[in-house]
């Protein structure tokens, strides 16, 4: 193992992100405090509570999750696109490394970052809401869980893409619309069951359940269906990886 | 000396059927400088991407120092590095992190002193602090350079160094080259400009489609292939080439008052004493004498016309 290499990529990939520590910190809380501005006091203030939670910090694990899955993303996606957008890929594939290094190098920094992010947006919210996390342990491995995840993702995403417009594709039209619809912002609960049932085919829908359940002890669907999505959905991601480097596809000519 | 580099019936097949490397067998000597010359699309990069690990070759075998490339990656690729043709660099990073990140890559621990003795000599040690954007083309090809020296390696692969690079720029690179070959590095440069392997280079390999055409001792090459002219200045114009002089491969220069001889460097009798006394039998008044060596490069485009039928 030569974690040397682990430890190179990944300072590296942390430096960018510190060269703009600003942005990454304020950002988040701008964003956080708009949402709760708008759903928590405006919207909040005509629904009492769901599921015998404040409105205001039910919402809360949905708007971690949300920043915390498009953030892996796209730290990840990126971190692995530039380097072949700038040509700088080769020194990857010609230095003694192994898959698993290089993955772990850029999706550690990857999940890092968004980790960061998901931290401030929960400070940021204990500021507007009272928050309370019933089981923090499960709270903290959901998070990195989701962190590691999604980053996996964004990094297939980051060898796949062929240009800055495909980078963006996937987050978009794909990501964007199953966080929304897994229930980050209500409990499907409230939805017609049509669409209870469509709900449960988005594999988000059961990481923002069982995140929730850390935080109030109330979940749409069992937390071990919860575990049991996310380790499932690692899995896939961490298999499609192995089968890029060991046929090199678009990688490797 | 011992062959540092075995390249054993390397071939290298594209999706979609072209064939880059037809089969390369080679043997490159530790601490020898070799220049692998070759037209454009005729393997060159395509061979030392197969060595690096980039591309993936489609059969035969390499090894580095006695490693396989493939199944012996790490001690293989440990021992190589690669400056691109291309210059690809991350330009917001800095130059002295760039160097720290490739020697951390290549499994090196942190080497400060190192890292500041790779960019003295690439006199970069000034800019360590800079961005790469803000830096030069020239320095730019440095910081590549230093980022592949940055781990020791033992074989260094340079493509085309000085593409597009001015005269001075050029110089310094030949400079950088050779004190590497001091240091004992073997160097394996692939380039057009052929007085670069002529200057440089203890041997040349010409690839042409894919194909070692020949691997020679760049001295033995101008040796055995050059042709020499000799070119002889008349004080009278001739009209024609005089009667006696005909049993010579001769050619008039277009004003009549030159004559151009070529000949064999390497034949027993060149016939340069023959010529001469048959000059002065047929009452020629020499003006002046030359004689010019052909350059490596009108070598290497005879022996490609000469062994590239068309395709």
């Amino acid at each position: 193992m030569n974690l040397r290499a682990v430890q190179a990529i990944y300072v590296n990939e942390m430096s960018r992100f510190f060269r703009t520590i600003g942005q990454s910190f304020i950002s988040p809380v701008i964003s956080t405090s708009l949402y709760f501005v708008v759903f928590g006091a405006a919207i909040g203030s005509r629904i009492e509570t769901v599921e015998g939670v404040s409105y205001g910090a039910f919402i809360v694990p949905g708007l971690i999750m949300l920043s915390v899955i498009m953030q892996s993303i796209s730290n990840a996606s990126f971190g692995m696109y530039f380097p072949k957008f700038v040509g700088t890929v080769f020194e990857l594939l010609s230095a003694p490394v192994n898959f698993l290094e290089i993955v772990l190098g850029f999706v550690g920094a990857a999940a890092t970052k968004a980790l960061f992010i998901g931290v401030v947006i929960l400070g940021t919210a204990a500021v507007f809401v009272d928050l309370s996390i019933l089981h923090p342990l499960a709270m903290v491995a959901f998070l990195v869980l989701t962190c590691l995840a999604f980053s996996l993702m964004g990094f297939i995403i980051g060898i796949w893409a062929k240009n800055f417009e495909q980078l963006q594709l996937v987050p978009l039209l794909i990501v964007t619309p199953l966080v929304f619809l897994g229930g980050s912002f209500y409990s499907t609960s409230m939805l017609p069951p049509v669409w209870q049932t469509v709900t449960h085919f988005n594999p988000v829908f059961y990481l923002i359940s069982g995140f929730r359940w850390a935080f109030f002890g109330v979940a749409d669907v069992a937390v071990g269906w919860s575990l049991l999505a996310i380790a499932a959905f690692f899995a896939i991601c961490l298999t499609i990886v192995w089968q890029i480097f060991r046929t090199g596809w678009r990688l490797r000519d | 000396m011992s062959a540092i580099l075995k390249i054993r019936d390397l071939r290298k097949v594209y999706e979609g059927g072209f064939e880059a490397l037809k089969g390369v067998t080679l043997d490159i000597e530790e601490g020898e400088i070799l220049a692998l010359l070759g037209p454009n699309g005729a393997g060159k990069t395509t061979l030392i991407s197969t060595l690096c690990g980039i591309t993936e070759p489609t059969s035969g075998t390499a090894t580095v120092g006695g490693y396989d490339i493939k199944t012996q990656y790490r001690q293989a690729r440990g021992m190589i590095g690669l400056v691109p043709q291309e210059i690809n660099l991350e330009p917001f990073s800095y130059v002295g992190a760039n160097l720290h990140f490739s020697r951390g890559l290549f499994g090196k621990p942190r080497d400060d002193a190192k890292v500041e003795d790779v960019l003295r000599k690439l006199a970069l040690w000034d800019k360590r602090a800079s961005r790469v954007r803000e830096l030069s083309g020239g320095m730019k090809r440095r910081v590549l350079i230093g980022k592949a020296l940055a781990h020791e390696p033992k074989v260094l692969f340079l493509d085309e160094p000085t593409a597009g690079v001015d005269v001075a720029l050029r110089k310094e690179m030949w400079d950088v080259v050779a004190d590497l070959k001091a240091a004992g590095v073997t160097i394996i440069l692939t380039t057009h400009y052929i007085e670069e392997a002529e200057a440089m280079a203890d041997r040349v390999a010409v690839i042409r489609d894919g194909e070692i055409l020949m691997v020679e001792r760049t001295a033995d090459l101008m040796q055995r292939l050059g042709r020499k002219d000799l070119t002889i200045e008349l004080r009278e114009p001739l009209t024609a080439i005089p009667e006696p002089l005909s049993g010579y491969d001769l050619c008039l220069g277009e004003d009549g008052l030159s004559l151009t001889y070529s000949y064999d460097t390497q034949a027993d009798r060149t016939g340069i004493a023959g010529l001469m006394s048959a000059l002065s039998e047929a009452g020629i008044v020499l003006k002046d004498l030359h004689t010019r060596q052909s350059s490596l490069e009108e070598i290497f485009v005879g022996l490609v016309e000469e062994k590239g039928a068309p395709a």
